[in-house]
């Protein structure tokens, strides 16, 4: 079993007071919670908090955690082996238990000493996992394989980490923010309750060419001078593969030139567009013919693009 | 868990659930729930025969609540104005994304 410093995770003193606890982990969950923070990895160190919390705020779970002493964190080491009836009832010893499983423990001891009798039937426990797919993903569908760990039950209620590889077909038209569900997926029920279900918050990720907004998608679409002013049939590239796309005559930077239904699918059917933003760019060289051409445009022109500037 | 893959759903925009079953799957009371539901954070679909009825949207924003009751030891008012302000984020988060997207690289 690896070793975890609490009291460093909460960033507080060995001595610290249940109320300097409970508040160094006020100020950091509202820092890392996973429904408000944007700090990178903030759902693992959020995890590791909770954990340290929920063992540093019980006196009798700390009391517990001190007498193992200080150790340096991700050290391997092995509990009082009496611990093993008095945490897990000798469900297999501490070896695939987690310090987290092993202060869990004692909350399940308790409420079957104070209980008595067989373990009521309870649904099993839901998982919330973020689902990073690709565009290309969203677009065909996919399936995805993603690591979870879940906490299970023997029949002495002792919990026990089980790392699971879980296997999903993701329907096409899935878009960031939306949520499926993976129904008897989670962890496993006790005493007969069925099994929780895994939640799928779907994540995109960037692309190199689309930027989604829903189920469309924008593309820059970089145009010569005279595509642009001269109008042109020009190959664009779809999740569906290349369509051509007539530029009109007199396009502008930043016009947004649509491809109906080139977008993402919808899930209830139909599909978002694709919009091409015009962006005119220029050579990045010419040739002294080229620049003939062009100043002979600049004398024949009375454009003036700032005159709202007088 | 591991062998075949398993179908993820989209949320059944059909399905009607009691108060019982919302309470089960979001790990909330009853009693909670109804608080929710005083404070406007949780909006019934329907009430039949004096019973509340939910809608899959209803299992999400319960699901949040009872993390935010659980992980910021929160009472049922303080958790439905932190749902208003993450469903306001969320909001402006998905208004900033589509202005984004609409932004030359």
């Amino acid at each position: 079993m690896k070793f975890k410093d609490y009291y460093a995770i909460l960033g507080v003193e060995r001595g610290a007071s249940e109320e300097d606890i409970k508040k160094a982990y006020r100020r950091l969950a509202r820092k890392y919670h996973p429904d408000v923070s944007k700090e990178p990895q903030a759902e693992a160190r959020f995890k590791e908090m909770g954990e340290a919390y929920a063992t540093l705020k019980d006196p009798e779970k700390r009391a517990a955690y001190d007498q193992l002493g200080q150790q340096r964190p991700g050290e391997e080491f092995r509990p009082p082996p009496e611990w093993s009836t008095q945490f897990g009832e000798g469900a297999g010893g501490f070896d695939e238990m987690d310090l987290a499983d092993l202060f869990a423990g004692l909350t399940g001891r308790r409420a079957r000493s104070g209980r008595g009798g067989p373990a009521p039937a309870m649904r099993g426990q839901d998982y919330e996992v973020t689902a990073p797919i690709t565009l290309e993903d969203a677009f065909h569908g996919t399936h995805l394989s993603l690591d979870l760990t879940t906490t299970e039950f023997d029949e002495q209620g002792t919990p026990k980490r089980v790392p699971h590889i879980i296997k999903a077909r993701i329907p096409k038209g899935a878009t960031e923010g939306q949520t499926l569900r993976l129904p008897g997926q989670g962890g496993k029920g006790i005493g007969g309750g069925p099994s929780g279900d895994i939640y799928l918050h779907i994540s995109l990720r960037p692309h190199r060419l689309y930027r989604a907004s829903g189920h469309d998608l924008f593309l820059d679409l970089p145009l010569t001078p005279w595509e642009a002013g001269l109008g042109a049939s020009v190959e664009v590239p779809t999740l569906a593969g290349l369509v051509n796309l007539r530029v009109p005559p007199g396009t502008r930077t930043g016009q947004q030139l649509r491809l109906t239904g080139r977008g993402l699918p919808k899930p209830g059917g139909g599909a978002g567009d694709l919009y091409a933003i015009a962006q005119i760019v220029m050579p990045p060289e010419l040739s002294e013919r080229q620049r003939g051409l062009l100043k002979e445009l600049a004398a024949e022109s009375t454009f003036n693009p700032r005159q709202h500037f007088h | 868990m591991t062998g075949e893959y398993s179908d993820a759903l989209w949320p059944d925009e059909r399905q009607r659930m009691p108060l019982r079953a919302l309470a089960e799957v979001s790990g909330l009371t009853e009693d909670e729930l109804l608080q929710l539901v005083d404070c406007g954070a949780l909006a019934p679909s329907s009430e039949s025969s004096g019973q509340h009825t939910f809608s899959a949207v209803s299992i999400t924003i319960a699901r949040t609540a009872r993390r935010l009751r659980d992980d910021f030891e929160l009472e049922p008012h303080s958790v439905a104005v932190l749902l208003a302000y993450l469903d306001r984020i969320r909001e402006l988060e998905a208004q900033l994304r589509a202005l984004q997207a609409r932004l030359p690289r």
